[in-house]
């Protein structure tokens, strides 16, 4: 009994934090009022460049950090696209999102001979606890560093946006970036700053897929990921405690259906599947709230236009 | 000059700015002395915020020169500004709802204890400092959003004091405020003054003028032509030369011959979008051939309470009958074809498809009916013919532009559009929600005329709107509102404005 | 000069530049890993050019990508962004192949029903979007993408049941040959026909060797049929209306939440019918197990965007993106590139069709500017 809730813990923790580093950047980058949809094709990107660099330099977090640079990168051109020439920034995720596979497939064959799976690496991001010497329940709550790292994000991310000054400009550039014009902050400025942020937060996501939980990029490791994420977001009301909350949710759901699918229920192994997407739906229903969402998200701004 | 104190807060001398080929201010001049309250005077689109947004930073001029206390300065950003000492109040002000007044006095100029982490103690503290220094009392840790607008007004002038502003631009000031909250504005501007600060007051309102300011420069179509103590001149002659040539400021009518009532509320009760009651049982009656205008201070319950008549909003209880019929929680639709036609109050919002053309614009309520459409297809050539005599009818420019988007019309054709098409559905009510905001003046003369017409034809109509002085020219009678409720109701001619003023305040009418 | 600048703000040429510059960008990065730009170009378009057996197979792997396009175009001129067409489509799949299975009905009967079970299963996965946006107020991004992958898990459950699953395959059996509708399609397999055709070789080419089917045809037709109902009547005015000012629309009347649903409703429909011409004119006339999204939804989001949300303009922007998924498998065979430069190629149009909007204003200070220097 005491295995498999301790099972169900663990496996909530692996799904969940993914998603958490994916919804954190959304927070950001929404925040700032840019929507961003193409978190997605960032964690891809982010997948791929975790798994090739950690393959290729043995090093776990080399390829970590590696892969929040590249999605970083990626998110500059979103950037570009929706603040500097104020794009419709759905067109633009949606960009991304072709974009990140793209190339990530693409450098992929090139690199591991015509693959679309990299070689997995050989130094996974560590366990909390090490490696050797923990038996029994315990054993399922010895999760991947990433988890707490996911953690440590959330918390810190929501210090530094409802305690620090940057954290005020950031809410006040997302709410009223006219106003805070007016008051002398740079709003491109932030917002560049914000997204490319998110780009790095979905990289790390990303990486915490293919370093962690699989040891290597396969074209199916970032399978609609992105877009939970933004899901956790809203239902998180764009706050970094409750998008990682979310996301804890809908990882419980996912370790929900792993613990009943290795049971003795009678149901298709399809239909258990089916059972997050479900629960999360059925949640927005239930709590979305209309007018959570920041006032100029998914809005340029231009200078000087009122 | 240099080190030597200039008698002069601001000077800007020369200023042109273009956007594309239209030339928004040629060769202006302004020169505003310390310790003076200083009113620029013009007409909507006259180029008066453009060239306080240059002052401010927010736009660079193409050309002339800016000096701060005698020194030529380079304004390049708002920062540079605030250095200088400049603060501006914009008509819209520029608040985070979801902010405190706290936050939003200090935000860009944050007090922080260590790592950036925003001591909020500390700037309490400051902000009371000013507060008390010249009466200008607000609530520190409440959300802008639960604040009246006139602490609202108050927080803006806090963050420019807070920022050391030694000149303050207003843009606007009065326009959302009651005559009681103008005197309070205008005490406190004394108290500034007196501290040797200056003042611009942007305005298009000539009473403001004359209560408030020592000098008054007018601009027109982005020229300057004149500075005058204010003093000197009465408001006709200050509005004769804001537009050029002599205005009628009394609107022309004939006394109403009202007829049976055609519309009428009972007890209504509407929930704002916050859900908390905004309209508390209000009490109206519209007869035919009578202007009925509402005076009241935005958020009273208007716009819940036009939601409601036209359907956009659930009515919580009581009843709304046009011609004794109900049409309270029916469908915006149903509203239309009982004959009420409405003029928005925000034209690009609700009035208009911007993306669809002029043509499509004109038969937005019509276009299921023949001729314009038969057995649901469209016929083109009968929208065509209906836009073009709108067109002439309401003299909307370009002539040409029925295939052309609305949303390349100017505000004030725009407007024409829109009363064109409402006027058209021959309404039996036909209401009007600020129907001349931001017209220029030769522009609102037309849309009270047309107002008038249509009470002439026996139409009832009802007028709401934020400008005292329009609700008071216009209307055969006057209703109060203030607090989701109708306070009292007036003949025009029976009540003056310092009465109205003070029940739009809450106040009792003790006369 | 001014000629020059209404040349360029035409959204078509805006089109035009953008798709030049996602050609360019692959380029660049074809010649930075290795491969030669120019060549692998001339592959890439001989690859869909060089025989009429080619441009079959193009037009065959552009139409459920039109039809999706026109799809998701319809419910974009409402103002609603139909990223739910993937799920649309694979419910389009699984109802016109458990239909085409189960019912075994002479053509004339059997084709419509099939059809029809694609366009009504992929109504209801549309309408539910439709629905949750109108009642809820919830984004249609966030529950398509939700239902996408019911749809997809949905599809699994399915393909797996035994009454519909072929032994000893990843899929179900295939449709009923009543339901086919390939061009031609039974006269092909007759031995009359086959000569018939072998005479030509251009027939031999595009009709006996391909599969080509009706929904082409079906596609063309749409797209003006989609046209016409957006511009010509009064529904569509109220669509369109909805899309570009749902308040004005409000407050003149209009029904928003009914529009919305009636949107999505169709847009879902169409993305059915789409499967379903997929499903009974393509081998292996069934469905398989889905590892992940085959992306014909998503693809058709592109389709849509490149061709500026126009339904006439999918058919065109939908046999690019078919040429160019077509033509990358031979760029791969031949020059080794990976087939996948063609995602980034398409992603790199949409990306600067997002940006084209900035290019009017950009010419108009140009030819300012040049007046300016003029004076």
């Amino acid at each position: 009994m005491l295995s498999s809730i301790t099972l169900f813990i663990g496996i909530t923790l692996m799904y969940s934090t993914p998603l958490a580093f994916a919804a954190l950047g959304g927070v950001i980058s929404e925040r700032s009022g840019v929507t961003n949809l193409g978190i997605e094709g960032m964690m891809t990107i982010g997948a791929f460049t975790g798994a090739t660099v950690g393959y290729f330099t043995g090093s776990a977090w080399g390829g970590f950090l590696a892969a929040g640079i590249a999605g970083g990168m990626i998110a500059l051109l979103h950037a570009f696209a929706s603040i500097t020439c104020r794009a419709d920034q759905t067109i633009s995720g949606i960009a991304i999102n072709l974009i990140g596979p793209g190339v990530a497939l693409f450098l992929c064959r090139l690199l591991f001979d015509g693959a679309t799976m990299s070689v997995p690496v050989t130094n996974k991001i560590p366990k909390l606890f090490g490696s050797a010497g923990i038996t029994g329940a315990l054993k399922n709550l010895n999760v991947d560093v990433t988890v707490v790292l996911a953690l440590v994000f959330a918390v810190v991310l929501w210090g530094f946006l409802y305690k620090t000054k940057w954290g005020l400009h950031i809410r006040s550039v997302g709410e009223h970036p006219a106003a805070a014009d007016t008051m002398g902050i740079n709003v491109y400025k932030i917002r560049y700053l914000c997204v490319i942020a998110s780009g790095i937060l979905a990289g790390f996501g990303g990486a915490s897929m293919t370093l962690a939980i699989i040891p290597q990029f396969t074209p199916t490791a970032i399978s609609g990921q992105g877009f939970i994420a933004l899901a956790a977001v809203i239902f998180g009301k764009w706050t970094p405690h409750g998008a990682y909350g979310a996301c804890i949710l809908f990882g419980a759901a996912q370790a929900l259906t792993v613990i009943l699918g290795g049971g003795s229920f009678q149901v298709p192994s399809e239909i258990l599947a089916m059972l997050p997407y479900i629960i999360t739906i059925i949640i927005l229903i239930l709590f979305v709230g209309r007018s959570a969402a920041p006032k100029a998200s998914g809005q340029p701004y231009e200078k000087g236009a009122r | 000059m240099a080190g030597a104190s200039s008698e002069y807060a601001v000077q800007m001398h020369g200023i042109t700015k273009s956007f594309g080929s239209f030339y928004a201010l040629q060769d202006m001049e302004l020169n505003v002395k310390k310790g003076s309250i200083h009113s620029l005077l013009g007409e909507n689109g006259a180029g008066k915020s453009t060239l306080m947004n240059i002052l401010y930073g927010l736009y660079q001029a193409d050309e002339g020169e800016i000096l701060i206390d005698g020194k030529k300065v380079d304004i390049k950003n708002p920062n540079v500004a605030i250095e200088h000492g400049i603060g501006m109040v914009h008509q819209h002000f520029m608040l985070v709802d979801d902010f405190t007044v706290t936050q939003n006095i200090i935000l860009g100029n944050e007090t922080t204890s260590h790592a950036g982490f925003v001591d909020m103690k500390k700037a309490r503290k400051q902000i009371l400092e000013i507060v008390d220094k010249y009466g200008l009392e607000v609530e520190p840790d409440a959300k802008v959003s639960d604040i009246s607008v006139g602490m609202q007004q108050r927080v803006e002038i806090l963050k420019a004091l807070y920022r050391g502003a030694q000149l303050l631009i207003l843009d606007e000031p009065t326009a959302v405020l009651t005559p009681q909250e103008i005197e309070d504005l205008i005490s406190i501007m004394n108290n500034l003054v007196k501290d040797g600060k200056a003042i611009i007051i942007i305005t298009h309102k000539l009473k403001e003028i004359k209560a408030s300011s020592d000098t008054c420069t007018i601009i027109r179509r982005g020229k300057y032509i004149d500075t005058i103590p204010v003093k000197d001149v009465t408001e006709n002659e200050l509005a004769t030369l804001m537009v050029g040539h002599e205005v009628n400021l009394v609107v022309d009518k004939t006394p109403a011959k009202p007829g049976e009532v055609v519309f009428e509320i009972q007890n209504l009760v509407v929930k704002n979008d916050r859900k908390l009651d905004a309209v508390k049982g209000l009490d109206l009656k519209v007869r035919r051939g009578e202007i009925v205008g509402i005076a009241g201070i935005d958020g009273n319950g208007q716009k819940e309470l036009i939601e409601a008549v036209n359907c956009l909003a659930p009515v919580v209880s009581g009843s709304i009958l046009i011609n004794g019929k109900h049409i309270e929680n029916t469908s915006p639709r149903r509203v239309i074809d009982s004959g009420v036609s409405t003029i928005p109050e925000d034209r690009q919002k609700r009035g208009l498809v911007l993306d669809f053309t002029v043509n499509e614009n004109a038969v937005l309520e019509q276009y299921r009916t023949a001729p314009f459409s038969e057995k649901g297809i469209l016929n083109k050539k009968e929208m065509e013919a209906f836009t073009k005599k709108l067109i002439k009818e309401y003299d909307v420019r370009p002539e040409d532009c029925g295939p052309k988007r609305a949303g390349g019309l100017s505000g004030g054709n725009q407007q024409k559009v829109i009363i064109g098409r409402e006027i058209a559905m021959n309404p039996d009510l036909l209401i009007a929600v600020q129907p001349t905001r931001g017209l220029d003046v030769g522009a609102i003369e037309t849309v009270h005329k047309t107002l008038i017409r249509e009470r002439d034809k026996g139409k009832a109509v009802l007028l709401i709107s934020f400008e005292l002085d329009e609700v008071m020219n216009v209307s055969d009678t006057i209703a109060v509102i203030y607090d989701g409720k109708i306070q009292d109701t007036f003949a025009q001619g029976t009540v003056d404005e310092n009465t109205i003023g003070l029940l739009m305040a809450g106040g009792k009418n003790h006369g | 000069m001014d000629k020059t600048a209404k040349i360029l703000k035409k959204p078509f040429t805006m089109t035009i530049i953008a798709i030049l510059c996602g050609f360019l960008v692959a380029g660049i990065i074809l010649s930075i890993a290795g491969y030669p730009p120019f060549h692998s170009l001339s592959v890439l378009i001989q690859g869909v050019f060089s025989g009429p057996k080619h441009i079959s197979n193009v037009i065959i792997k552009s139409t459920p990508l039109i039809l999706t396009g026109i799809g998701v175009a319809f419910a974009f001129k409402t103002g609603l962004f139909n990223i739910g067409a993937e799920g649309q489509f694979i419910m389009g799949c699984v109802a016109s192949t458990t239909v085409g299975i189960v019912c075994d009905f002479p053509a004339v009967i059997q084709i419509p029903l099939v059809l029809a079970a694609g366009v009504i299963a992929g109504a209801v996965f549309g309408g539910l979007v439709g629905f949750l946006k109108a009642r809820f107020g919830i984004h249609e991004v966030l529950t398509s993408i939700m239902f996408n992958w019911i749809a997809l898990y949905f599809s699994n459950w399915i393909c797996n049941l035994e009454r519909f699953h072929k032994p000893d395959t990843i899929g179900t059996y295939p449709v009923n040959e009543s339901s086919y509708t390939m061009i031609l399609g039974k006269w092909k397999t007759t031995k009359e026909g086959k000569e018939a055709l072998l005479s030509s070789d251009f027939l031999k080419d595009t009709i006996l060797k391909t599969d080509v089917n009706a929904g082409f045809i079906a596609a063309i037709i749409l797209a003006v049929l989609v046209s016409f109902l957006l511009y010509k009547t009064t529904k569509g005015f109220e669509l369109r209306a909805v899309g570009a000012n749902r308040y004005a629309a409000e407050f003149t009347g209009i029904n928003v939440n009914r529009n919305i649903l009636h949107s999505m409703v169709i847009s879902g429909g169409i993305c059915g019918l789409a499967a379903a011409f997929y499903i009974t004119g393509n081998s292996p006339h069934g469905i398989a197990t889905l590892a992940a999204f085959e992306n014909t939804g998503f693809n058709a989001l592109g389709v849509c965007l490149i061709a500026g949300s126009s339904p006439v303009g999918c058919i065109f922007a939908g046999l690019l993106f078919g040429g160019l998924l077509y033509g990358g498998q031979s760029l791969q065979y031949e020059v080794g590139a990976p087939s996948e430069i063609i995602n980034i190629v398409i992603g790199v149009i949409v990306f600067f069709v997002a940006l084209t909007h900035i290019i009017p204003p950009l010419v108009e200070r140009f030819s300012k500017g040049g007046k300016k220097h003029a004076k």
